[in-house]
């Protein structure tokens, strides 16, 4: 039965009507109106519908919205603070890491979740990484090279 | 008409069209001369530029911007383009075949030039000076030696209209003084996508708006049995099921209400069959009656009578799916007679056309607004899926989005087409062709939905199959080699009928031809004993030509010796090249693929693929490479892994399980050497370095595994075959 379920997504607690095993995608982009994460497969095989629950890169489309519970979920408009987009979302302009740009929400927010628990990467981790994001332009390189940058420009805000 | 073509600084046309050429795909549409139709001063500054064509992804948009700033004389920033209404922009038929940036951009920087001078004629008028004696910056105007006498471009004209006709006579800025087009301008899409912003036809949202899934029979050919439509009435949301011969739709409130009522519809269809076995393909292919046209002869017979050694090999093409990484998706709103609907497809013009004839409404009627879709790299589902939500919005009289689920698009959208190549070569004793001879057999690469009956919409609705294509192209593409052998022969077997749905992916029949061609020019090379890029080079005069492939050899440290690589290991190494000039007299280019072949295992490794490419001028540095990188990825991810699997009653590849593409893990560095000829028109990038990858891998196979991969994907099951 459809019921209200409280979602905290970028920081605020969201009040929503949902059937409980609606998938989270569809609530992100209908309800709350966050075009970051794209269906892609709703098989989760692609990345596409990526979105940050706690810390970790999970696939969106098919997560029920009553599994979440209280755990935080981000998007990649969360990434942005007071305005100021994320390093990492930078650092994809700034090495024009796309083509279509469809399949980008997935690479920044693996991006994100590899460098928050291995901020120094190898090339071999990166790769790794990423292998569940697929990316059909072959804007791979410039992707690899994308993560390379963040994880520079992440160093400099530590520093 | 404005026909001239992008030739930097002069004003000849210096593009003529091979037999056949696929060009004409991209030339569709009814050009105008009205300046006013490509672009309008705004009154607080800024330039509106309209296009015709649309942006894929590949970044022309931006291209086109830099391309109207320069020769307008304004910064980048203030320049705005609109691409793709029915109701606003110039008819430029499809966006395809690298056509952009010589057809748009080539009509925009004349209407600019156009612009420019009649903004110059209006200053001297209020600034009381000779055109002469004024200099224009920043979109303003000023007296040279009265730099306080000045004028804007806004204040001249914004807001209102020119009024004038684009002449093709006005001065164009020669490309020395280029400030603009040539810099790596950043896609202006970026910061958007980023973020997170709606950018895409999927995040498009209209108030009222349903959303819509379609229940597709299990095949092309099944036919509908019976429907239950109670077996979903307790669905929440549902609002109405629309079923009209074998189409049928479901509309709810919500998206996922859309989604539970389509998978829950109880339907009883009757499958039949739709397609030849899979394990038949070729022979089913080559089985098919064919019109032939012959390219060029050159009295083959004769000269092949000379030779003292004969070479024959048989090539395939499995087919492919754009696989776009998005699902089609469209939405539309039909209210009485009239129509506006928003798709992201390649046409806007021609596919308003065919959807107009599946509504029997005039074309007037059909409002069509291009928004970008995930890439396409040809044509996918985009244009059917804009037929589908017109059918669900006209049952309800709501406007209403549908998206093809990941199975619709792989099962539904049209393929790249199976094709068989076959080529035949005679040698001399010093090893030289004296005769060449190629034959491709191929169903149109081109079947865009220009009429209703090639959309699957209207297929379903109507229970009629698509109609033979009334004309076929794309197959002859690169058919025909650009090497002086003495005698070239060209056969082009035309099939009537595609077996799957196919159309347009790519550099159309580009690819596959320059996969065979390049390959036996690798085989006569091994049968000659000489080494590949040498025995290349004694069959191109064109120093452009020359040079690219020399370059694409001194960036890999090239190493001049015959394959196969002698002394190799359990994990043999080796490189391979290809060349090809995409569609014969467009963009140069050469590949060269370093591999690592497993024998036991079978798996082929690409660690590297080094690529010269000459596009003429260039306009924007970094989108010409991040084009390049594209296609070599995709490319390979063609050669290596992908070939679309199916049965008799339907496509059975329909996830990324069934279709594997390329991953992060197995992408080869690439390294690329681009050429720039300021002097030279400027071709499109979109394609042309798609073509050389998989002879290239496949030649560097051979040089270090000594075997010969002549059908495509080379997956570890065949490599082993080959070996043992």
């Amino acid at each position: 039965m459809s019921g209200e379920i409280v979602l905290i997504v970028n920081g605020k607690p969201h009040t929503v009507q949902a059937e409980p095993d609606t998938a989270l995608l569809y609530i992100l982009r209908n309800e709350l109106g966050l075009m970051g994460p794209h269906f892609g497969c709703g098989e989760e095989k692609c990345g596409a519908c990526m979105v940050l629950i706690g810390a970790k890169a999970t696939q969106s489309c098919k997560l029920s919205v009553s599994e979440i519970g209280q755990a935080r979920i981000t998007t990649l408009e969360g990434l942005i603070e007071e305005g100021e987009l994320h390093p990492i979302q930078r650092a994809f302009i700034e090495e024009q890491a796309a083509q279509c740009g469809y399949c980008l929400n997935g690479m920044i927010i693996t991006t994100a979740a590899l460098l928050w628990k291995t901020p120094h990467p190898s090339d071999e981790q990166i790769r790794q990484a990423l292998d569940g994001n697929l990316c059909r332009c072959g804007s791979h390189l410039r992707i690899l090279r994308a993560v390379r940058r963040a994880e520079t420009l992440l160093s400099k805000v530590e520093d | 008409m404005t026909s001239q073509t992008w030739n930097a600084g002069s004003r000849q046309s210096g593009q003529t069209g091979r037999p056949g050429s696929g060009r004409r795909e991209a030339a569709w549409g009814e050009v105008t001369d009205r300046l006013d139709a490509w672009l309008a001063i705004e009154s607080d500054g800024t330039i509106t530029a309209f296009s015709g064509k649309v942006e894929l992804g590949t970044g022309v948009r931006t291209a086109l911007a830099q391309i109207v700033a320069e020769e307008l004389d304004v910064p980048f920033e203030r320049v705005h383009m609109v691409m793709g209404d029915t109701a606003r922009t110039p008819d430029e038929g499809y966006t395809a075949g690298s056509m952009t940036i010589s057809g748009s951009g080539t009509a925009l920087r004349n209407a600019a030039a156009e612009a420019r001078h009649a903004l110059l004629v209006m200053a001297a008028e209020r600034l009381d000076a000779t055109t002469n004696e004024l200099l224009i910056h920043h979109g303003e105007i000023s007296v040279m030696q009265h730099p306080e006498r000045s004028v804007t471009y806004a204040e001249l004209i914004g807001g209102k209209t020119f009024n004038l006709t684009v002449t093709n006579q006005v001065p164009l800025k020669p490309p020395k003084a280029y400030r603009i087009v040539g810099q790596s301008a950043p896609r202006e899409d970026l910061p958007r996508k980023v973020a997170g912003q709606p950018s895409f036809i999927h995040d498009l949202k209209i108030p009222g708006m349903l959303h819509g899934r379609l229940v597709r029979p299990p095949g092309p050919a099944a036919s509908l049995v019976s429907m239950d439509k109670n077996s979903i009435k307790d669905i929440p949301g549902l609002i109405e099921v629309v079923q009209r011969g074998n189409f049928i739709g479901v509309l709810a409130e919500r998206e996922e209400q859309a989604i539970l009522a389509a998978k829950h519809l109880k339907v009883e269809w009757q499958e039949a069959v739709a397609y030849p076995r899979m394990d038949n393909l070729y022979t089913s292919l080559r089985n098919q009656p064919t019109e032939d046209t012959v390219l060029t002869d050159d009295n083959f017979e004769k000269a092949i009578s000379t030779a003292v050694q004969k070479l024959h090999a048989t090539y395939y093409q499995p087919y492919h799916a754009h696989a776009s990484i998005g699902p089609s998706c469209a939405v539309a709103d039909v209210k009485g007679d009239q129509v506006t609907v928003w798709a992201s497809t390649p046409g806007p013009y021609p596919l308003s056309g065919a959807l107009a004839q599946m509504l029997g409404l005039p074309v007037e009627n059909v409002h069509l607004i291009y928004i970008e879709g995930a890439g396409s790299y040809g044509q996918n589902g985009a244009d059917d899926v804009a037929a589908d939500a017109i059918i669900l919005s006209q049952a309800v009289g709501r406007p209403v989005r549908v998206q093809w689920t990941r199975e619709e698009e792989f099962a539904w959208e049209p393929q790249a087409p199976a094709m068989v190549m076959e080529v035949n070569a005679g040698l001399d004793a010093q090893g030289n062709v004296v005769a060449w001879d190629y034959h491709v057999w191929s169903p149109s690469h081109v079947a865009r939905a220009r009429f209703a009956g090639q959309l699957v919409t209207m297929q379903l609705l109507s229970g009629q199959p698509a109609p033979q294509s009334r004309f076929s192209f794309g197959a002859e593409r690169n058919a025909q080699t650009n090497y002086s052998f003495p005698v070239q022969r060209v056969t082009v077997h035309y099939l009537g009928n595609s077996l799957l749905r196919a159309s347009s992916f790519r550099s159309l029949g580009g690819a596959e031809n320059t996969f065979a061609n390049e390959s036996f020019m690798d085989e006569v090379a091994v049968a000659a004993g000489v080494d590949a890029l040498e025995y290349r080079l004694r069959y191109m005069a064109d120093p452009r030509e020359r040079a690219v492939l020399q370059a694409a050899a001194e960036k890999a440290g090239w190493e001049s010796r015959p394959s196969p690589r002698k002394d190799q290991g359990q994990v043999a190494e080796g490189r391979g090249v290809a060349f090809a000039r995409y569609e014969n007299d467009q963009a140069i280019v050469a590949s060269i693929a370093q591999v690592q072949v497993d024998r036991t295992s079978g798996i082929v490794r690409v660690n590297r693929v080094v690529v010269a490419h000459d596009c003429g001028l260039i306009i924007n540095p970094d989108g010409v490479k991040n084009q390049i990188e594209g296609n070599v990825i995709q490319s390979l991810s063609r050669a290596l892994k992908e070939e679309v699997q199916f049965d008799e009653q339907r496509v059975t590849s329909i996830d990324w399980e069934t279709y594997p593409i390329l991953t992060f893990s197995e992408v080869p560095e690439v390294e690329i050497v681009l050429i720039n000829q300021p002097d030279q028109p400027a071709v499109g990038a979109g394609e042309p370095s798609t073509v050389t990858t998989a002879a290239a891998v496949a030649n560097a196979i051979f040089d270090a595994a000594g075997v010969r991969l002549r059908q495509i994907p080379f997956t570890p099951e065949r490599v082993k075959a080959a070996l043992h």
